[in-house]
C-alpha cells in the first residue's frame, strides 16, 4: 500500500468534518493523517487527507468523497510536484549536561526552540514527514517527554492553484 | 426545482401568524413570485412544500414539529395522512415515490419520531428512492443538552441519507426545502432529511419563492461521454454472447421505451434485476427473467456464459453476482450508471459510461445503428439457441407440496394472472417477495415495489398504502408474509380511515419462511425460532385482525377457493382487504445460488445443477 495525498475543498459548514471522517470509517478506508483549515475563500475549507490505499480503492475513495454534497473538489497531490509539510512540537528532557547537544541537533534540522526550562526544551519543527521522523530519532535518546504533531498540509508547486471555481 | 414558482394562494392569509384562528378565513391574492412576505418558519415550510408541488405528506405530529402542523391544517394543496407509526410514514413515502416517480414526503417529531424514520430512510437510500423527511428538533438553545425528545438525527442519518440539513435560521427554510427536493430527485435519487428546531418554526421570517439554490459541490453528470458510447456500441455489435443487465436505474430514468428499442434493435437477451422488474415486459421474447440468487436459470446462465454484459443502471450487487471472482468470467463489461462511484466498485468496467440511463440508451441506439451500418453485427443465432435451451429445460416452476397443503407459488401466480399487469404489486421481504418477483408477470414500469437493497421486513403494507395514494385509480396489492405482516399491519387502520383500499395477500405459512428455508438447507433442519405459531395457535387470527382494523378479512385454505377469493377481494373497494392464504410451510424458493458460492453452482431445484458440466456454447 502506498500513501496518497488528497486536497479536498469543502464547503465551510457545520458537520462537514463528520461527513468526511464518517465516510472513511464506514467504507473501511484508513486515514493516515487529516488536516483542515480555512482558505482564501471564507466559504471554503481545505482538507489535506493522507490515505494508505492502492490505486483502485483510491478511485473509490475519491468517488465516494465526491458524492458528499458539501465536497466541492478533490485533487490528488503528487509528492514530486507539491510541497508537503507537517508541524511538530516536542518537549525533550535537556538538563545542563546535554542541552548543548540537543541545541546542536535543533540547529542541524533548522528547527526552533520555543520554550526553555531547567529540565526541558520545547522544540518546534516543520518539514516533510521524513524530516520530522529523522529529527525525532535524533531526539529520542535524550528522552521525549511530550510530543504533538499536526496532520500534513500540502500545496502544489508552480503558479497554478486549486480553487473552488464553482463557488461565487 | 429552481423553476418551481409559487402558485396562487387561496388558503391562509400570507401574513397571518400560525396561531391565528382566522388563517384561512380571508383569502388574499398571491404576491408576485420572488416578493418576500412575512410569515412564521412553519408557514414558510408549508408554503415551500406547496411550491415544490407536494401533494401528500405521511406523518405523525409531536412536540417539536407541532408548529408545522398548524399551517398544514389550512393547506388546500398538501394533504397530510396521519399514519400509526413513523416507520409506516417513511415506507409510505417510498411506495408513493416508487409508484409515481415523484418525491415522497414524510414528517415526524424529534427524538423517537425521527429515529423511527431511520429504517425507511436506510431502505430508501439502498434502493435510491427520492424521499424527503422533515423532522422537528428541540429548540436551538437546548440542542446538545440531552433535552426531552432530543436526538441528533442529522448525525444518526448521515450514513443512510443522500444528504441532510439542520436548519438554524428560518430564512433558510425555502432554500433548504428546494435543495432537499432537488437533491432527492436528481442525479442518483435518494432520501434527504431536513431537521428544523421548534423555535425556528415559530420565529417570524420572510418567505419568497423561488429561492436560489447553493450547492457548489453537487453537479450530477447526465450526458454521457460520446467516445465511451461509441466504444460500447462497438462492443455491442461485435459480441457473440451479449446480455443486457438491466437495473433499477432504468426505471428511475424512465427509460423503458428506450430500453425496448435498444433490445429490439440489437436482439440481445435481457435480464431485469429485482429492482428493475417491470422495466422490460415479461411477455417479451427476449426477456430471460431475473438474475441472481433466486433468478431464473436462463438469466443466471446467460450472464455466466456471456462475452459481454451491458449493465444499465445496475450495481453488481452481491445478490446478483454471487461470488464475485467467478461471476461472468468471460464477459467484458459496459457499465452505464449515473453514479460514478458504482462504476468499477464491485466489477471492473471495460467501458464506463456515466450519465442518465435515458440519455445513455438513446445515444447507444444511434451509435449501434451507425456501427451496424458501417461494420454489420455479429450473428446471435447460436447464442439464442443456447439461451433457449436453458429456458426450455429449466422454466420457472414449482412442485405442489407433498402434504397436500396450498402452494404459496400457486396463490401468487393466480393473483398475478387474475389481477393483471395494470395493478401495482408491493412485497415484503422473504420467500413471498421472491415468488412475487418470479411468478407475477410485470409488463409496465412502476408496478413492482419492494425493498431490494436493505431487505426490510414489514415494507409491503405501508409501501402499498403510499402507492395507493400516488395512484388512486389503480388496484394495489401487497403480497406479504405472515412474519412481515405482523411488523407493520397497524397501517391498515390508516388505510381504512384515510381511504386507501389496498388488498393484502398474506402468504401465511406460519413461519419466517426464508429463514426456515436456510435452516432446512444449511442448518440440518434445526428450526430455531422460525415458527411464529400463526398456524398452530391461529394467533393472531388475520381475518379477525383485519376486521378490527376496519378491513374486510377473507381466508383461503384450498386450491379450489383461490380464484374466487381473489375476485371477491377485487370487488371490495370501500375498505382495504386482507386475505389470509393459509399455505404449506415446506415450499422453497428455487432456483437458488447459495450465499457465498459462485453462480455456476445455481440449483434449479434441490439436487439439480444445470451448469455443472454443461456444454459450452460454441465460440
Amino acid at each position: 500500500m502506498s500513501n496518497h495525498t488528497l486536497s479536498v475543498l469543502v464547503e465551510n459548514v457545520p458537520g462537514v468534518l463528520a461527513r468526511v471522517s464518517g465516510l472513511f470509517s464506514r467504507r473501511g478506508f484508513n486515514i493516515e493523517s487529516l488536516a483542515v483549515g480555512p482558505t482564501e475563500n471564507p466559504e471554503v475549507s481545505r482538507m489535506t487527507i493522507v490515505v494508505a490505499v492502492e490505486e483502485l480503492p483510491l478511485e473509490q475513495v475519491t468517488k465516494q468523497l465526491n458524492k458528499l454534497v458539501n465536497v466541492i473538489k478533490i485533487v490528488e497531490l503528487d509528492p514530486a510536484s507539491s510541497v508537503q509539510r507537517e508541524l511538530l512540537l516536542v518537549k525533550v528532557r535537556a538538563d545542563a549536561t546535554v542541552r548543548s547537544q540537543v541545541l546542536e541537533t535543533v540547529q542541524l534540522f533548522r528547527a526552533k526552540v520555543v520554550d526553555v526550562s531547567p529540565e526541558a526544551l520545547t522544540i518546534e519543527a516543520t518539514g516533510t514527514s521524513d524530516k520530522i521522523g529523522a529529527l525525532l530519532r535524533m531526539l529520542e535518546p535524550y528522552g521525549v517527554r511530550e510530543l504533538v504533531q499536526s496532520g500534513m498540509v500540502a500545496v502544489g508547486r508552480g503558479a497554478r492553484s486549486i480553487t473552488a471555481t464553482s463557488t461565487r | 426545482m429552481t423553476s418551481a414558482t409559487s402558485r396562487s394562494e387561496t388558503n391562509a392569509g400570507p401574513t397571518a401568524p400560525a396561531s391565528s384562528s382566522q388563517s384561512g378565513a380571508r383569502p388574499k391574492p398571491a404576491p408576485p413570485a420572488g416578493t418576500p412576505v412575512r410569515v412564521t418558519g412553519a408557514q414558510s415550510l408549508v408554503r415551500s412544500l406547496e411550491a415544490v408541488g407536494v401533494e401528500v405528506v405521511f406523518g405523525i405530529p409531536g412536540g417539536t414539529i407541532l408548529p408545522a402542523y398548524d399551517p398544514l391544517l389550512d393547506s388546500t394543496k398538501v394533504r397530510h395522512v396521519l399514519v400509526r407509526h413513523e416507520q409506516g410514514a417513511g415506507h409510505a413515502a417510498t411506495g408513493y415515490a416508487q409508484a409515481t416517480g415523484k418525491v415522497g414526503v414524510c414528517m415526524a417529531t424529534s427524538g423517537p419520531g425521527a429515529t423511527n424514520l431511520v429504517t425507511p430512510l436506510a431502505d430508501a437510500n439502498m434502493d435510491s428512492v427520492p424521499v424527503v423527511a422533515i423532522t422537528g428538533q428541540q429548540t436551538r438553545a437546548l440542542i446538545g443538552t440531552d433535552a426531552f425528545q432530543e436526538a441528533d438525527i442529522c448525525g444518526i442519518t448521515m450514513p443512510i441519507t443522500k444528504h441532510n440539513f439542520l436548519v438554524t435560521d428560518p430564512v433558510d427554510i425555502p432554500r433548504v426545502i428546494a435543495e432537499a427536493f432537488h437533491l432527492a430527485s436528481s442525479g442518483r435519487p435518494g432520501p434527504v432529511l431536513v431537521d428544523i428546531p421548534k423555535d425556528v418554526l415559530q420565529e417570524a421570517t420572510s418567505f419568497s419563492w423561488p429561492p436560489e439554490l447553493h450547492l457548489p459541490g453537487y453537479r450530477p453528470t447526465l450526458r454521457p461521454h460520446g467516445k465511451q458510447v461509441r466504444e460500447a456500441a462497438r462492443l455491442i455489435t461485435q459480441a457473440r454472447r451479449p446480455v443486457l443487465y438491466v437495473g433499477g436505474g432504468v426505471l428511475k430514468a424512465q427509460a423503458s421505451e428506450q430500453l425496448r428499442e435498444l433490445a429490439e434493435l440489437t436482439g440481445i437477451p435481457v435480464v431485469t434485476t429485482l429492482m428493475a422488474r417491470g422495466a422490460f415486459p415479461d411477455s417479451h421474447r427476449q426477456h430471460l427473467g431475473m438474475p441472481g440468487m433466486h433468478g431464473s436459470v436462463a438469466a443466471v446462465a446467460a450472464m455466466q456464459r456471456a462475452d459481454l454484459l451491458v449493465a444499465l443502471g445496475a450495481r453488481f450487487d452481491d445478490r446478483v453476482t454471487g461470488q464475485l471472482s467467478s461471476f461472468a468470467p468471460d464477459a467484458a463489461v459496459v457499465h452505464a450508471d449515473i453514479d460514478p462511484a458504482e462504476i468499477s466498485k464491485n466489477r471492473k468496467a471495460d467501458v464506463p459510461i456515466v450519465g442518465d440511463c435515458a440519455e445513455i440508451i438513446g445515444e447507444l441506439i444511434a451509435a449501434v445503428k451507425a456501427e451496424t451500418e458501417r461494420d454489420g453485427k455479429a450473428d446471435l443465432t447460436p447464442w439464442w439457441t443456447q439461451v433457449d435451451a436453458w429456458r426450455d429445460t429449466f422454466p420457472a416452476g414449482y412442485e405442489w407440496p407433498a402434504d397436500g397443503t396450498l402452494s404459496p407459488q400457486y396463490v401468487i401466480e393466480r393473483i398475478g394472472e387474475i389481477v393483471g399487469p395494470d395493478a401495482i404489486y408491493a412485497a415484503g421481504v422473504g420467500q413471498h417477495q421472491m415468488w412475487a418477483a418470479q411468478f407475477i408477470k410485470y409488463e409496465n414500469p412502476r408496478t413492482w415495489i419492494n425493498s431490494g437493497g436493505l431487505g426490510t421486513m414489514g415494507f409491503a403494507v405501508p409501501a402499498a398504502m403510499g402507492a395507493q395514494f400516488g395512484a388512486p385509480g389503480k388496484q394495489v396489492w401487497a403480497i406479504d408474509g405472515d412474519g412481515c405482516f405482523q411488523m407493520t399491519n397497524q397501517e391498515l387502520a390508516t388505510c381504512a380511515i384515510e381511504g386507501a383500499p389496498i388488498k393484502v395477500a398474506v402468504i401465511n405459512n406460519g413461519n419466517l419462511g426464508m429463514v426456515r428455508q436456510w435452516q432446512n438447507l444449511f442448518y440440518a433442519e434445526r428450526y430455531s425460532n422460525t415458527d411464529l405459531g400463526t398456524h398452530k395457535h391461529r394467533i393472531p387470527d388475520f381475518t379477525l385482525l383485519a376486521e378490527a382494523l376496519g378491513c374486510a378479512g377473507l381466508r383461503c385454505e384450498t386450491k379450489e377457493e383461490v380464484d374466487d377469493v381473489i375476485r371477491r377481494a377485487m370487488e371490495i373497494n370501500d375498505r382495504p382487504v386482507v386475505i389470509d392464504f393459509v399455505v404449506g410451510k415446506d415450499a422453497q424458493v428455487w432456483p437458488m445460488v447459495a450465499a457465498g458460492t459462485g453462480n455456476d453452482e445455481i440449483m434449479a431445484a434441490r439436487g439439480i445443477r444445470p451448469l455443472f458440466d454443461d456444454d459450452e456454447v460454441s465460440q
